[in-house]
């Protein structure tokens, strides 16, 4: 690899100070350190040698913590559209469909936010930070696959930008920048990204009112929507029984939890989440605190609600909560985001547990958000530095004490 | 004896321990003395001339806002040169030894004279010797300032770091000294003194002296570092100055008493993956390491440190041992680029060492072996981006990296809040060593400290 190694040297100096391209170094050097580790040498003063992570390794582990979801979620997206149509397909060809209808998601949210991310780069002159490499797959994966490529792209520029350099880029963002985005879609263009929009039609578009060739008594609604409509009298299982009448045993709890069922292109199923989770925890790249406090703030308060009672949705089950809508997905990739959840140990106990905790509140209580994760999330991120500050603070009122003591 | 069993922490393996024996004696002919050793100096004032001849124990510098505190010459001999760099900044002041060496005479005193000692015939012969400056002070980790009154002094008798020497050999059969510098210590600071001593291995008879308290330390690095020492027996509270020492300085402090004389020979270890035949060597402070390596490496290509891979110095190859290092750690440079796949950030690794565990990163399954690592950072300079790793390799109850943003942010009140007069860089070493982002974590830690000594 000398050859190609001396070929990108021999360009360096048009990119250096003096060089014509000088404006563009940090896009060369983006390009030149992907391809190859530079040579830099430990300084003079202070650690002689260095440990072999680097944040490209610890970004592609995230993004491998999330093939599971995407390919699943691509073949599900093929799933959904053969199942409304009643038409037989095999594995090969659902997959198919839905890699072609999810991979322009994926190239459109890349590309637009890349390039905000390297305008600022050069403008701003600081390195191209790699962490757009999981947030411009993140994006794709909570929009539902229907979703306009426009919207995407108006959706990833807004989200890198005011989500994360106006606070000067990353690593000091405050919200986190995926869920900035789906939030700007969802209060921004609410007919593309809520209703019945979840399942593709032949072209990859939103099945319209009246489309012809559907299965009989066919509804594209989320186990989330059914369960919000739930009357008085009935039960939300029930309810999610009577929904899936068209196909039967689309809402079993089994079938919520493997994720065979309407939503978001990568947040459906519990079980890939809980793959990308395990992947995660095992690299040590995610807290598993925060995973495991948001599983258990959501739990613990669909018990509580439980105990409350009173309406069909206050009494679902608490374990229901886990498998349907995206508090998976959320609280494996999204409430990890290191930059954007709390930093400290204690924090990130706390601040996990009020998001799962929030998540369930918003669904049950707030007739108008049927999914609560996204905003949990986002109120914590805004949250999660006022945690830390208390836990800060206990730490220095320790060493206060120590002193007057 | 009490027992401090520290969980956190990160030892680093690697290859090239010394081995227990001691090379044949081949001194070099020259040593020096760098003002850049002691961090805190303010303004070096150099007191010989090129062409001056000097004693073991000569004056050759002080610093112009600690006058009584002298910097000697380790050996007798020429001044051979008087290295300066920019702005004439007082780099190395080079003696050519003498073949035969020649001290400054000092008193010597019998044991039961020197237990009539007070702390006024002490104090001004230490100043003078050129001992003093093996004297440090917390908060800062400088030269001591004799006018203060420390509340305890700490003595680590062990060095956790990687390739560190073993002070139990280097510092064989010198117990007498080592007690007769306690007790001298004792009685012109009068306070406290403790030692710390590794409970992984047996305590030597070295490190088994009367007049100190004595408190076992069991974990991975850095159990041996004073200041983690410090932060577990007695915290340094704002306000409060204590005095660390490492052994060899109280050893001289024995030496200087007993026999008269500034005596700066010392053992140190030449180690490291490149040295063809890593053990210890008999020299004297501030040698030129060219001696320790000639015919002795496997590769010209490589990295001289004075001091450990972890908090060291690189030097030239005919460069000085530093004033406090027992260690000359050689390491393979590794100033070649790495294409990602087959040894970069998208390949597997199971020959560089990592305390993280992302993907491809596999030395976590082989937490014993030994590893050889180059001086690669490894990466690019990056924002701060992963959380909770640092606090997992600093056994204190310190958050490290709201201490580093606060200095990053001159914040005054908030570094003193989050702990700056507790650590100095060898405790943030390791957030260096295993940084993400390779942010250079110990040079932000001295600049905070600056901060707060400017004020």
């Amino acid at each position: 690899m000398k050859f190609l190694h001396d070929i990108l040297e021999k360009q360096k100096p048009m990119f250096e100070k003096g060089g014509k391209l000088e404006k563009f170094y940090y896009l060369f050097e983006a390009g030149e350190t992907f391809l190859f580790t530079p040579a830099t040498t430990t300084p003079t003063k202070g650690a002689q040698v260095r440990d072999a992570i680097d944040l490209k390794r610890m970004m592609f582990t995230v993004v491998i913590a999330m093939v599971p979801c995407l390919l699943f979620g691509m073949w599900n997206v093929g799933h959904q559209h053969y199942l409304a149509f009643g038409k037989d397909a095999d594995f090969v060809g659902e997959f198919l469909f839905g890699l072609q209808h999810v991979l322009p998601i994926i190239l459109v949210a890349y590309t637009a936010g890349g390039l905000v991310e390297v305008v600022f780069a050069i403008f701003r002159k600081h390195p191209i930070n790699e962490g757009y490499l999981v947030t411009g797959l993140l994006i794709p994966l909570v929009c539902p696959v229907t979703i306009p490529l426009w919207q995407v792209a108006i959706a990833s520029i807004f989200a890198v930008i005011i989500g994360k350099e106006v606070f000067g880029g990353t690593g000091m963002n405050v919200l986190n920048v995926a869920l900035t985005a789906r939030a700007f879609l969802y209060f921004n263009y609410p007919l593309q990204i809520s209703g019945e929009i979840w399942t593709a039609n032949a072209t990859g578009n939103i099945i319209a009112k009246g489309t012809q060739g559907l299965v009989d008594g066919y509804s594209g609604a989320t186990a989330l929507a059914v369960a919000a409509q739930t009357k008085a009298g009935e039960t939300v299982v029930g309810n999610l029984a009577k929904a899936s009448e068209w196909n039967p045993g689309l809402y079993d709890f089994t079938n919520l939890a493997i994720g065979m069922i309407p939503g978001s292109i990568g947040e459906t199923s519990l079980v890939m989440a809980l793959i990308g989770a395990f992947v995660l925890v095992a690299t040590g790249v995610a807290s598993w605190q925060i995973i495991a406090s948001a599983f258990g703030g959501a739990y613990f308060m669909g018990l509580l609600l439980n105990m409350i009672g009173g309406n069909p949705y206050l009494e679902l089950p608490a374990h229901y909560h886990l498998v349907i809508g995206g508090l998976a997905f959320g609280a494996v990739f999204m409430a990890t985001d290191p930059v954007s959840a709390s930093h400290t140990a204690t924090g990130k106990w706390i601040y996990g547990f009020f998001i799962g905790f929030l998540t369930v509140l918003i669904r049950v209580i707030n007739p108008a958000f049927p999914e609560g994760i996204m905003l949990a999330i986002l109120l914590m991120n805004v949250f999660a530095p006022l945690i830390d500050y208390y836990v800060i603070q206990a730490n220095k009122n320790r060493r206060l004490k120590r002193a007057t003591v | 004896m009490s027992v401090i069993k520290l969980k956190k922490g990160f030892d680093i393996n690697l290859v090239g321990e010394a081995d227990s024996s001691v090379a044949p004696q081949r001194l070099s002919k020259t040593f020096a003395l760098k003002p850049t050793d002691f961090i805190g100096m303010y303004r070096p004032k150099v007191v010989v001339k090129e062409g001056d001849t000097v004693k073991a124990g000569t004056p050759l510098f002080y610093d112009k806002k600690l006058e009584e505190v002298m910097y000697v010459a380790p050996v007798s001999g020429e001044i051979v040169k008087i290295k300066r760099g920019e702005k004439r900044k007082l780099l190395e002041i080079v003696i050519l030894a003498d073949s035969t060496m020649e001290y400054v005479p000092y008193n010597k005193y019998t044991v039961s004279e020197l237990s009539s000692l007070q702390r006024d015939d002490i104090l001004p012969v230490l100043l003078k010797s050129g001992i003093w400056p093996q004297i440090l002070q917390r908060p800062y980790g400088i030269v001591a300032d004799p006018k203060v009154q420390p509340k305890a002094i700490f003595i680590s008798s062990f060095d956790s770091h990687p390739l560190a020497p073993d002070y139990n050999f280097i510092f064989k059969g010198q117990e007498q000294y080592f007690q007769v510098g306690i007790n001298l210590l004792k009685k012109i600071a009068n306070c406290p003194i403790h030692l710390g001593v590794s409970a992984n291995v047996e305590v030597s008879k070295v490190f088994s002296p009367k007049n100190v308290e004595i408190t076992k330390f069991s974990g991975k690095h850095p159990a041996g570092n004073v200041g983690v020492q410090i932060h577990h027996i007695a915290p340094i509270n704002k306000g409060d100055v204590v005095w660390t020492l490492n052994p060899y300085g109280i050893i001289q402090i024995g030496k200087l008493f007993m026999e008269g004389k500034y005596d700066a020979s010392k053992l140190v270890a030449i180690v490291g993956a490149e040295v063809s035949k890593p053990q210890y060597h008999y020299t004297y402070l501030g040698s030129c390491v060219d001696k320790f390596i000639e015919e002795n490496l496997k590769n010209d290509h490589v990295r001289c440190v004075s001091g450990n891979a972890l908090t060291g110095e690189r030097i030239e190859k005919n460069g000085y041992l530093g004033f406090y290092d027992h260690l000359l750690t050689v390491l393979p440079e590794g100033d070649r680029p790495r294409f990602f796949l087959t040894d970069g950030w998208f390949a597997p690794i199971a020959n560089r060492l990592s305390f993280h565990r992302a993907l491809g990163l596999l030395s976590f399954l082989n937490p014993s072996k030994a590893y050889n690592l180059d001086t690669s950072m490894n990466g690019e300079e990056r924002a701060f981006v992963m959380t909770g790793a640092f606090e997992e390799v600093t056994p204190m109850d310190i958050l490290p990296l709201y201490l580093v943003k606060a200095i990053l942010a001159h914040d005054y009140d908030e570094m003193e809040a989050l702990g700056i007069y507790e650590v100095i860089e060898e405790d943030v070493a390791l957030c260096e060593f295993i940084a993400v982002s390779k942010q250079p974590i110990q040079q932000i830690i001295r600049d905070g400290i600056n901060l707060m000594r400017e004020g």
